[in-house]
């Protein structure tokens, strides 16, 4: 057993509507959608059109910046729609899944004999690719490039995030086929973080490089692991992969067929009934949350986040689950004046200030809303944001060092380190009201335009 | 509630853009959100937000110094001879015109800056303007406050762009203008005691300050414990430790003062102050710079400002612990000046910056050393 890595820094903010541990089998929805704005710095150049036929793993769309990288349908049947926004902007192209599920059929390699430039290129085929993200900057890898490491984060510490030892119950061969595959990539062992006391099956995987992190959320954050790790330093490539997407590969080495079924967890304080459902990637919302919205008083509505409420996205009651997310969370829209509240007690609301009470009930679930509770203020408050973000950082100069634009101070502060994920505690916390995930999205764009 | 929320919303449209009284809509602005908190909801990133906001914040700053601020109105009636409850009508009546003004002209000046870069007000202004009536002497004209707060906001403050970009503190910045532009009328004896005759308050036997005796004598003649409590003259709410601590102890528990700063600043002038007894430069002990003049008040609610000291938590003990050594340095070895505490947190506020770059430049250097560890 390796030694616990311990962070004395976070928050985990206590969210009613935790997921029970059952799990809801959702029948094929009528369509499924593909987004190139799942991912960051992606522009698609369509390779379908309305009416043609597909499988589960034809090419959809593939990236511009980085051509070898296909984007795939994950259901067979009919392209029914490529819907566009301003500018033409390719917002998603939906399939219309046919009764019958087929994929396109893929070798089984042995991956003992099998070259790693052949296992690139099953990946890139069957649009699994895409799931393989590279640090810095948080955007799909590169095929060309050779990563110093594989990082994958075997727990979620996010609010009301899902237990993926739960949701990849039986699919341990996958998972353990997936880290081989892994394996390949890396040249190397890859690295497995799982949480202490709460390791489940995944500290039985063999051929990884165990490690074991406590603390409260970012923990859970392969960033901030890969920190504590074996940090990023300018010229390190590294590549991370999300656990359930390590079965999804898995699965497609061991059967040679796209598989792209995963455990959503249904969260937040507006379910009936939190729990877990099995979808395929790019289902509709509808399917999951449907019947399922607790009912609203008069004036009141609700937010629905494909993701945990930190930094999930904002999806429409008709839209389909983002290709990131494992969870869904329904909280309240805040759309609501509040007189005086910023003097109110507020027994109700969370904060890590003291000057509520929230820090007496630490066991307390809080019902939170959308709302800002404020307005933008310049940065006042010091010492803050170092508390949030468990990393050898001064969180307050790289963000100052984004406004100002000045890519020296940014790549000397510690950009190469974080996404947006990594800084939304430090979004959550301040009392300014900063917009601070989309400021370092903007520092991490203008690195990967000047760089 | 919802009535008065129907009023606001009836009368919004005259002063939104391209209303009527458009021109005053950062006003408007001012008074709804502190009527209500905004309905604004997140649009990108988080999609829930920690509670705590910029307005909160202050307020309790605010209500931290409350104690200091009741102490002061019954020493001020006191120091010219009035006792119990007369003392303290006395000198509420007596500050009152004083906060007056400083809300006056600094939250007028604030608003016509909000308005001309189309912001919302911010809120630092209400410490600011608590602050500034209690750093001056009580007998300090009027017309001088409006000055002082006038040149500290224009060009302490807004000059730089506004609450959170100031270099220097705002409400020092008004104190020092205003010492150094009269100096005749703001030194001597005279103007640290109420000259208003009213309510029976007597002629005071005006005397030196507490800071004086000891610079020229090296004594004073009030007990360690009377000066603790403040029944000494000097400026309207830096005399009672005890008051202040109180209101410290407010801001170190919501953590919104830094207790790293806060307790640096006590040290410093503590090893200062043992240090010159050591050598034999004063006679009196350390511990008495920390219960007269504007040491303690100055520790607890200038030099914890985020804004203007250390943003680094490293560079917070350094700041902290200069200004505290600087402000007894200034008081025993300059005998023309005896409280150093004003300039020594300004001329911090000045070096924070350099002291927080030198961190930073640190965290840097061992980021990249980590690199050629590693590999």
């Amino acid at each position: 057993m390796s030694k616990i890595i311990k962070l004395r820094k976070g928050l985990d903010i206590n969210l009613q509507g935790k997921a029970a541990e059952s799990v809801v089998d959702t029948p094929l929805a009528k369509e499924y959608a593909v987004s190139p704005l799942d991912f960051e710095n992606v522009t698609p150049k369509l390779l379908v059109k309305v009416g043609d036929k597909v499988k589960a793993g034809t090419p959809l769309f593939f990236d511009k910046n980085n051509q070898r990288v296909l984007f795939c349908s994950p259901v067979s049947g009919e392209v029914s729609a490529v819907n566009r926004g301003e500018k033409r902007k390719i917002l998603n192209v939906v399939v219309a899944a046919d009764a019958n599920q087929e994929s396109e059929e893929f070798a089984v390699l042995d991956l003992k004999k099998a070259s790693r430039d052949e296992v690139i290129e099953q990946l890139l085929k069957s649009g699994l690719w895409t799931m393989i993200l590279q640090r810095p900057y948080g955007i799909v890898a590169n095929p060309a490039d050779q990563p110093k490491a594989v990082f994958v984060s075997a727990f979620d510490s996010a609010p009301l995030a899902p237990d993926f030892n739960f949701a990849l119950k039986g699919e341990k061969d996958a998972l353990q086929k997936g880290m081989e595959v892994l394996a390949v990539l890396a040249g190397g062992k890859p690295h497995v973080s799982v949480k202490a006391n709460a390791e489940g099956e995944m500290a039985s995987l063999n051929g990884v490089e165990l490690h074991t992190f406590a603390g409260k959320h970012p923990v859970g954050n392969v960033g901030v692991q890969i920190h504590h790790i074996d940090p990023i330093s300018k010229g390190d490539i590294v590549w991370t992969v999300n656990i359930q997407d390590v079965a999804a590969i898995g699965r497609l080495f061991l059967t040679g067929k796209v598989d792209l079924k995963k455990v959503i967890a249904l969260t937040g304080s507006e379910v009936e009934k939190p729990q877990y459902y099995r979808v395929i990637s790019g289902a509709p919302i509808s399917t999951i949350v449907a019947g399922q919205i607790k009912k609203q008083a008069e004036g009141d509505s609700v937010r629905i986040i494909a993701g945990n409420p930190l930094t999930g996205k904002k999806v429409a009651q008709d839209g389909f689950l983002t290709a990131t997310a494992h969870q869904v969370t329904v909280i309240p829209e805040g759309d609501k004046y509040e007189m005086l509240g910023w003097i109110a007690p507020r027994f109700n609301k969370f904060s890590v200030s003291r000057s509520y009470f929230s820090w007496l009930c630490p066991k307390k679930q809080y019902k939170l809303d959308t709302n800002i509770n404020g307005g933008p203020r310049a940065f006042v408050v010091t010492g803050l944001f170092e508390e949030y973000l468990p990393m050898d950082i001064y969180p307050m100069y790289l963000f100052k060092a984004i406004i100002a634009n000045d890519i020296d101070k940014m790549e000397n502060l510690g950009i190469y380190e974080v996404v947006e994920e990594d800084v939304a505690l430090c979004e959550f916390v301040d009392p300014s009201k900063t917009e601070i995930q989309q400021l370092v999205r903007d520092g991490i764009n203008l690195m990967i335009k000047e760089c | 509630m919802k009535g008065l929320r129907k009023i606001v919303d009836n009368v919004k449209p005259t002063f939104v853009e391209g209303g009527k009284l458009g021109f005053l809509a950062s006003f408007f602005d001012a008074i709804e959100t502190f009527l209500f908190v905004p309905n604004t909801t997140t649009k990108k990133g988080s999609h829930i937000r920690d509670c705590i906001d910029m307005k909160r914040t202050m307020f309790f700053v605010v209500l931290a110094l409350i104690p200091a601020f009741l102490f002061g109105c019954y020493n001020t009636g006191s120091q010219v001879g009035l006792e119990g409850f007369t003392a303290f009508w006395y000198g509420l009546v007596r500050v009152l015109p004083m906060l007056a003004v400083s809300y006056v002209v600094g939250l007028g000046i604030e608003i016509v800056y909000a308005q001309i870069r189309k912001e919302e007000v911010a809120e630092g202004y209400f410490v600011t303007g608590f602050l500034i009536p209690m750093i001056m002497p009580v007998s300090t004209p009027l017309w001088m406050v409006a000055l002082g707060v006038a040149f500290a906001v224009i060009f302490g403050k807004e000059v730089f762009g506004g609450t959170g970009m100031n270099v220097f503190n705002p409400a020092l910045v008004a104190r020092a203008f205003v010492f150094f532009a009269f100096t005749p009328q703001m030194s001597g004896e005279k103007v640290w005691f109420s000259d208003w005759k009213m309510m029976g308050a007597t002629d005071a036997t005006t005397g030196a300050t507490a800071l004086e005796q000891l610079a020229t004598k090296g004594e004073m003649q009030w007990s360690a414990m009377d000066a603790f409590l403040g029944f000494i003259p000097g400026s309207f709410g830096e005399t009672s430790t005890l008051c202040i601590l109180l209101g410290g102890a407010l801001l170190l528990y919501t953590g919104i003062a830094s207790w790293r700063t806060m307790l640096s600043v006590f040290v410093g002038g503590l090893a200062m102050g043992y240090l010159f007894q050591a050598v034999g430069m004063t006679e009196y002990p350390a511990y008495y710079h920390l219960l007269v003049g504007g040491f303690a008040f100055g520790a607890v609610f200038m030099a914890t400002d985020p804004v203007t000291s250390a943003q680094t938590n490293m560079g917070k003990y350094i700041v902290g612990f200069l200004t505290g050594a600087l402000a007894v340095m200034v008081r025993v070895v300059n005998p023309a000046y005896p409280e150093g505490m004003m300039l020594s947190i300004l001329f911090m506020n000045a070096l924070a910056p350099t002291v927080d770059y030198f961190v930073v430049e640190a965290n840097i250097k061992r980021r990249n050393n980590r690199v050629k560890t590693v590999k």
